[in-house]
């Protein structure tokens, strides 16, 4: 009996290494997670895409729930997005954006023809705010509570799904604790 | 019309490969001799119909037939007709209707070729490649069918990635495939003697041959992708690491393990568990390989477009194949008596010895290749495993493989005194010592790597020549060199010490042209001149240029040496027709010890260029190693003592007398 | 919708594959920063859009933006150690192209050796076993046994 175990031992590693690529098939290997969860927001000043003397800083979050939505006018799945944005802005969720590595007038022609669900929307020409917020690829929305610290990270676009099962529950839970 | 007779003949082919699968392997444990002759005809037919399908999706390519789905996603009317044909492969769906001919090709080969095998055997053999079969069929046909129709017809294909359009690129998967497929072979044949409860030599000299033509079909397919990295992809990389690249490696690996086992095993009539698990373990990182391609499970730049579903199927496939494989030997390993005995240093214990470094050097890459998601997979956190990591680790296991390399060749079989040893390798070891010194000598951490390597090198070199010396110690000449390598057993033996001196090739050019190659990036005038090492590199502006499909804009560089003008080099950004992101094509001049490579970065205004210019010293070595390394391949596999047992039959002599007598050979 | 994912997907792969050569930048290095130390740093960093390629080697425009960070961070002064941990407190330790040694990656950088270590006994076992082989490849006990059985008959062979 103890001999034949011992030849089962390939069979029992193929077995294991197979369990490990079923449990690979469901994850997605492009998915990088964010360090910056459960963190306070990066710090930035960015002037605002409609009134550029305007600045805007992470300040302007504090004291409530903030959906933050990086998009730009040439991420296609951005526009797939969008729908379920203007949604959440009719529903009450203060959405601001992050307009990233864009053009101000083919941005601003976008909003208008597409419909604008943000309370505003900083300017990130040069994308170094993308970098400080640990953005890779857009559109990629982030939820920041009361106090200013980032709760999640969606990678790509919002879907309904997403939003049943994580966005939206996550959202209540900010609104009813204290922050 | 023809992609439904296409698909047709698949679906027949299929019908085929479940008759082949059943009815001879039942056949040969029932002994119904019916059933058994079945298989060779059934393999034929198969091999009809796929190759009718396969005409099929060739044809609709060469007639631009963009109803076709797959057609209309990879042809277009103004492809070059022979990256029509290449296009057949060049995505998921066409390439595994390649890989389904080449396994009916090899099926066929192997029915062909045995006639002198026992019938049971082949029979078992050949059910077993017609159950693989079935398993690609059926994936061809319901998750990856090429032949979908499309409506509304669009007037034009979608185009092969520019990035295939390239002759290496078009003849470096059917290589591998030949590899890859050529691996079940072996597989059949361990799964046939598993089942029929006989390992012996002679199962061992039955698979060798087909074994060898498998790895040298590998090694031309690994060495086909290094060399067109490196002249297409732009900046000279020629080895990534990269999931898919260490998908073929892992079988070459083992297969290299198999090819030394099975050489104890024929000779001894030892290792028999290690060959078995090898054939097995073989042909399951082929299939591996396949999966991690075709799944999505980890993140390539070679990658087809992947797809969780098909992943599921292929690993549903897996673990019937692999599963039921490892299984069996299970089953049976415990009853395989074992071979001759051996003393604890012997040839048989050095080749052991290489067996189980190999394999670890396989652990290792199947380790790093797969660490990301063992990590994401029980949230350890997202890492990523690249270049550095792998080559760190296998730059630090690999001397010491090297090392049983030059030893192995000296050593007795069954038992080597270690004096004796130790004396036939002393003027190895003191050349190889003195070599690395010398080039060690700058003391810079290039020339330490150089040394090294040369070190390595030399030891190889060295130990062949030894092994040579004793060999034709009682021959003389050249006729008695000719003599020895056309006798019995001498291709063998000198496919060994080709192949072992294109691994000493391989050696030198990674090292040398890893440490000292000089690269640099420069922003380039009209008519500026820039010194690297001893050549003058002078760049004369881009013009514009027209391809077939594409348009370029193309560089002229001019390169000087010594005052003489030694080339004159067209980097070009091309830009192909039917997409924006333009693609490099490096300037490349070729030289049997150094490389000149220049490429165009980005336009900088003014007619400036951003232009990159490299010297890589023995660079073509590395390619030339994995030419050398199957030509020995090759050379071992034509031995004539495989091939006695036709050349019996028509003289008409017993095989069996001819068999007692060759076994016997060193 | 799925084979537009796909779609995506192949596009981003040509993408990434196909324009490599031209991830250079016209930096300056004739001030603060060392150019053989920049090279090294963005061969050890990994690119996030490309996933597979250094940041040296991609293309990607977050590369670039990541590349030029990277140059005015050594431009201000800041150590190799420094932008490192820039770059991980912003995308993880997956930025890292070889990843860091830590307890949760010792698996992978000392796996290797353990593997080495269970060939080393493995080989060692088989040969221990071998050794009390004689050459009709029967063991000590086996041969034990075949004397025992053997010794009933007169032994008229040899």
């Amino acid at each position: 009996m103890p001999r034949f175990v011992r030849y089962l031992a390939p069979l029992v590693a193929f077995i294991a290494l197979a369990g490990l690529l079923y449990k690979g098939l469901s994850l997605d290997p492009r998915r990088v997670p964010s360090p910056l969860i459960d963190k306070p927001a990066p710090a930035f000043s960015l002037p605002l895409l409609q009134q550029p003397e305007t600045l805007i800083s992470n300040a302007d979050f504090k004291g409530q729930v903030t959906m933050f939505n990086v998009w730009a006018t040439w991420c296609v799945a951005c526009r797939q997005e969008h729908p379920l944005l203007m949604q959440l802005a009719k529903q009450g969720v203060r959405i601001y954006g992050l307009n990233y590595k864009d053009e101000r007038d083919a941005a601003k022609r976008w909003l208008q023809m597409y419909g604008d669900p943000y309370l505003a929307n900083a300017f990130d020409a040069e994308g170094r705010t993308g970098i400080d917020w640990g953005v890779y690829g857009t559109p990629e929305t982030f939820l920041v509570d009361r106090q200013g610290v980032i709760r999640h990270k969606h990678i790509g676009p919002l879907t309904t799904e997403s939003l049943k099962s994580e966005i939206l529950p996550l959202l209540r839970k900010l609104q009813e604790s204290d922050g | 019309m023809i992609p439904e007779l296409g698909n047709f003949a698949l679906i027949l082919a299929l019908c085929l490969a479940i008759i082949q699968a059943i009815f001879p392997l039942v056949g040969s444990l029932n002994r119904t001799p019916d059933w058994v002759a079945l298989a060779r005809p059934v393999a034929w037919g198969q091999f009809v119909f796929v190759s009718l399908s396969f005409g099929a999706l060739t044809h609709a390519f060469l007639v631009n037939d963009f109803s076709v789905l797959y057609v209309a996603q990879h042809g277009n009317t103004e492809l070059p007709i022979i990256y029509k044909i290449s296009a057949v492969w060049g995505a998921h769906e066409g390439s595994l209707l390649l890989w389904v001919l080449i396994l009916s090709g090899w099926t066929v080969a192997v029915a062909s070729l045995t006639r002198n095998l026992p019938e049971e055997v082949v029979a078992r053999v050949l059910s077993v490649m017609g159950m693989v079969s079935i398993g690609f069929l059926s994936f061809l046909l319901f998750t990856s069918n090429p032949f979908e129709r499309l409506f509304p017809v669009p007037v034009q294909g979608g185009d092969l990635n520019p990035l295939l359009q390239d002759f290496g690129l078009a003849v470096h998967p059917p290589m591998l495939y030949m590899g890859y497929v050529g691996m079940s072979v072996a597989f059949s044949f361990a799964i046939a003697a598993l089942i029929g409860g006989k390992l012996d030599s002679a199962w061992a000299r039955w698979s060798r041959p087909w074994t060898l033509v498998a790895w040298v079909f590998l090694t031309i397919g690994i060495t086909l992708g290094s060399w067109w990295a490196y002249y297409e992809l732009g900046w000279g990389g020629w080895w990534f690491w990269d999931p898919v690249e260490n998908a073929s490696f892992m079988p070459w690996l083992a297969g290299t393990a198999l090819i030394h086992s099975l050489a104890v095993t024929e000779k001894r009539g030892a290792f028999k568990r290690w060959t078995v698990l090898l054939a097995l373990l073989a042909f399951s990182l082929s299939l591996l390989g396949t999966f991690l391609v075709r799944s999505g499970v980890l993140t390539s730049v070679h990658s087809f477009a992947a797809d969780p579903a098909r992943g599921l199927f292929i690993l549903i496939f897996l673990l019937f194949v692999i599963g039921g494989s490892l299984f069996l030997y299970a089953l049976r390993a415990p009853s395989i008596s074992r071979g001759g005995g051996f003393a604890n240093l012997s040839r048989e214990s050095l080749l052991m010895g290489n067996n189980l470094l190999l394999l670890v050097i396989t652990a290792l890459v199947l380790l790093g290749t797969l660490a990301p998601l063992l990590y994401d997979a029980f949230q350890w956190g997202k890492i990523s495993v690249g270049f550095p990591w792998f080559t760190s680790m296998f730059v630090m296991f690999t001397p010491l493989l090297i090392l049983l390399m030059g030893a192995a060749p000296l050593t007795r079989w069954k038992q080597q005194d270690p004096a004796a040893l130790l004396r036939s390798l002393r003027l190895a070891l003191g050349v190889s010592i003195a070599a690395g010194i010398v080039v060690a000598l700058p003391i810079s951490s290039g020339s330490m790597s150089a040394g090294l390597a040369v070190a390595l090198s030399v030891w190889l070199l060295t130990t062949l020549l030894t092994s040579l010396q004793q060999r034709l110690k009682h021959k003389s000449g050249i006729g008695g060199l000719l003599a020895d390598i056309a006798s019995r057993g001498g291709r063998s033996y000198y496919g060994m010490w080709v192949a072992h001196i294109g691994i000493a090739v391989f050696v030198i050019g990674v090292t040398f042209v890893t440490q000292f190659d000089i690269e640099k990036d420069a922003r380039m005038s009209p008519g500026q001149e820039i010194q690297l090492n001893d050549y003058l590199f002078r760049f004369d502006g881009v013009a514009d240029h027209k391809g077939p499909n594409y348009n370029a804009q193309r560089g002229t560089v001019r390169v000087f040496r010594e005052g003489k003008e030694i080339a004159v080099l067209h980097p070009e950004k091309r830009t192909y027709l039917v997409q924006s992101k333009p693609m490099t094509e490096a300037g490349i001049d070729a030289g049997f010890m150094r490389d000149i490579y220049v490429s165009l970065g980005e336009s900088l205004g003014n007619g400036d260029w951003a232009v990159r210019l490299y010297y890589k010293p023995f660079v073509r070595w590395i390619w030339l190693g994995g030419i050398l390394i199957s030509i020995g391949g090759l050379l071992a596999a034509s031995d004539p003592r495989y091939r006695m047992r036709v050349l019996a039959r028509l003289r008409g002599s017993r095989p069996a007398a001819d068999n007692l007598a060759a076994e016997g050979q060193a | 919708m799925k084979w537009l994912r796909l779609l995506y997907t192949a596009v981003l792969m040509v993408g990434c594959v196909s324009a490599m050569a031209a991830g250079l930048e016209a930096f300056d290095f004739s001030g603060n920063v060392d150019e053989n130390r920049y090279k090294h740093l963005i061969i050890e960093l990994r690119c996030l859009v490309c996933q597979n390629q250094s940041l040296a080697d991609s293309d990607a425009g977050l590369a670039h933006d990541l590349r030029r960070e990277v140059w005015e961070l050594m431009d201000q002064g800041q150590s190799d150690t420094q932008i490192i941990e820039f770059l991980v407190t912003r995308y993880g330790d997956f930025v890292l192209y070889n990843p860091p040694v830590k307890p949760s990656t010792y698996i992978l950088w000392y796996g290797p050796f353990v593997l080495l270590a269970i060939g080393l006994l493995v080989l060692l076992r088989t040969l221990k076993r071998r050794g009390s082989q004689t050459e009709s490849g029967f063991s000590a006990e086996e041969q034990e046994r075949l004397k025992q059985v053997l010794g009933a008959k007169k032994p008229d062979r040899k």
